[in-house]
């Protein structure tokens, strides 16, 4: 296909770094777009849900379906958005809000004892049943201090993620 | 792609079969880290391990590096070099290119004219036949390779033609097949294609004995694996060729080798192919493009060169499955082409991989969690 970062002006450039806060470099860019056109395969302007599993280390990811809905659509400015999360350079704020947005699926700000459920059912499948399932989240929640009709909001997520030294990076290939 | 959409393909789960364990390529990331002390609410919410993972996978992966075409450096980007360039280009498309496809008509001519009535003449005499097929074929691929001007230098000793011994190599592209029946009249073993090249494949290649699949379809397998099987025990065959990758790959990696070649109890002989880029890049990328423009490309490009080693024939040693001397043989020939070789099945190309995968890390993170709540 020829050399597709060239259809990227260095405006184009400078208009994603913005968007992303400076998250990623003008090469780091230059990398994502070239790996977005080789993704996106008819070329739609956006990579469809069924292009992204057609990547088997991400269609094996026991999350793949959640982000996927996070990911439908995404034009390539909002998709380096997304990865900016996992820059080096993006703050801890940054990165548990990633994760809060990752649980609050209806996006309304406060995250359920369902929607912290469901990530559990996601991330051990049929391995924890479900009376099992609800009682381990019942018994640390209260642990921490909440119950089972607490509304979790980002605060709470800082308060508790904030301190386990999280590490959420991935490297962008630039040749 | 057709008809793949949105469902697992049913030979799914055969797939897992021919697999070693995955986990043991991927990245160290795909367990949780070794968790620690008792369990804790933000263990739980703690999901940074999967969504780096997740992340890594979308930013880069292995197996898309495979089928990647790497167009060589544009070197024509100077006042000088440029015009040099197009002098190239012209030369290519209006001297090389009539002469090749001159040369090509004139294989097709003088085979066409001697193979049909060696077919029907011969008819009572099969083994002369046969023979004069084989000649044939052998020269018609000549013809072919010389019509891209293939420059190909054959290492090691050639192939004999003994009984209960395969032939395993590393796919590039169709050519393959080609650049080694110029030499040996092997019979292969190949995905069955629409157009010219399946109408090809159904009348010339019938008569060096090949044997066509359906990759698409399920119940394809065993049929083939039993064509495999009576086309060793048959003495008079000629030597059998398989491709285990199963799909065309870019000649920089090699992704894993079915099982079915090396579990028919006979000797395996390897082959490495693996050509020079600087003149044109061989690999077929069945997705953009077809056969036949994948040839036009070879046939207005300088030359295609490529080096082709005879390795060592290899025997399942006892205590050996056959997985692994798939792997051990796609080891032997990844060292001798210089491919890196990655842990997965190239018909991921056409179907999902088995949710066997997923339910792995889902047991793993499982059992931590319950363990972890247990302690103190």
């Amino acid at each position: 296909m020829g050399n597709t970062s060239s259809m990227l002006t260095q405006y184009d450039i400078e208009e994603v770094q913005q968007h992303c806060n400076n998250a990623f470099s003008q090469q780091e860019i230059l990398s994502l777009y070239d790996r977005f056109c080789q993704l996106d395969r008819n070329g739609g302007g956006f990579i469809s849900a069924e292009e992204f599993l057609s990547v088997p280390e991400f269609a094996v990811n026991p999350l793949s379906q959640r982000l996927l809905r996070m990911l439908d659509g995404l034009n390539f400015k909002e998709f380096v958005a997304f990865l900016s999360a996992f820059s080096p350079r993006a703050t801890l704020q940054h990165k548990i809000e990633f994760i809060f947005k990752v649980y609050d699926s209806d996006g309304n700000g406060k995250v359920t004892f369902n929607d912290m459920l469901d990530v559990l059912h996601d991330l051990t499948g049929q391995f924890i049943s479900e009376q099992p399932r609800e009682q381990v989240l019942t018994q640390v929640l209260e642990e921490a201090g909440y119950t089972k009709e607490s509304l979790l909001v980002m605060s709470d997520f800082v308060k508790i993620l904030g301190s386990s030294g999280l590490k959420m990076e991935v490297e962008v290939p630039v040749d | 792609m057709s008809g793949i959409e949105g469902k697992l393909s049913s030979s799914s789960s055969e797939l897992d079969l021919d697999r070693p364990n995955i986990e043991d390529y991927l990245p160290s990331g795909s367990s949780i880290h070794e968790p620690r002390g008792k369990l804790r609410l933000r263990d739980l919410l703690d999901i940074s391990p999967t969504l780096t993972e997740a992340a890594g996978a979308i930013v880069d992966d292995s197996f898309t590096r495979c089928f990647k075409s790497n167009p060589p450096e544009p070197w024509n980007w100077n006042v000088y070099l440029f015009p040099l360039w197009c002098f190239g280009v012209a030369i290519r498309y209006l001297v090389l290119f009539p002469v090749r496809v001159i040369v090509l008509t004139i294989g097709w001519i003088l085979f066409l004219s001697s193979v049909i009535p060696v077919h029907f003449l011969l008819k009572g005499h099969d083994k002369l036949r046969e023979k004069m097929e084989r000649f044939l074929v052998e020269l018609l691929c000549s013809f072919f390779v010389a019509s891209w001007t293939g420059v190909v230098k054959y290492h090691g000793p050639r192939p004999s033609m003994r009984p209960k011994q395969v032939f395993v190599a590393n796919h590039t592209s169709m050519i393959d097949f080609i650049i080694l029946e110029q030499m040996t009249p092997f019979a292969v073993i190949m995905q069955k294609h629409p157009g010219w090249v399946g109408l090809i494949q159904s009348t010339i290649l019938e008569s060096v004995g090949c044997i066509w699949f359906n990759r698409s379809e399920a119940k394809d397998r065993e049929i083939v694996a039993k064509k495999l099987r009576d086309h060793i025990q048959g003495v008079d065959n000629n030597p059998l060729l398989i491709f285990p990758e199963g799909t065309c790959v870019n000649n920089q990696y090699s992704v894993m080798f079915k099982k079915g070649a090396f579990e028919l109890g006979c000797t395996v002989c390897p082959i490495a192919i693996k050509y020079n880029k600087i003149f044109v890049d061989a690999f077929w990328n069945s997705r953009k493009q077809s056969f036949t423009m994948h040839l036009l490309q070879l046939m207005t490009s300088w030359a295609v060169v490529c080096d082709v080693w005879y390795l060592e024939p290899q025997n399942l040693k006892p205590g050996e499955t056959p997985i692994e001397f798939a792997e051990r043989v796609r080891d032997i020939i990844s060292v001798r082409a210089g491919l890196k070789k990655v842990p997965w099945d190239g018909y991921l190309k056409y179907s999902r991989p088995s949710p066997k995968h997923t339910e792995r890390k889902q047991q793993s993170f499982a059992e931590s969690v319950l363990r972890r709540l247990e302690e103190k």
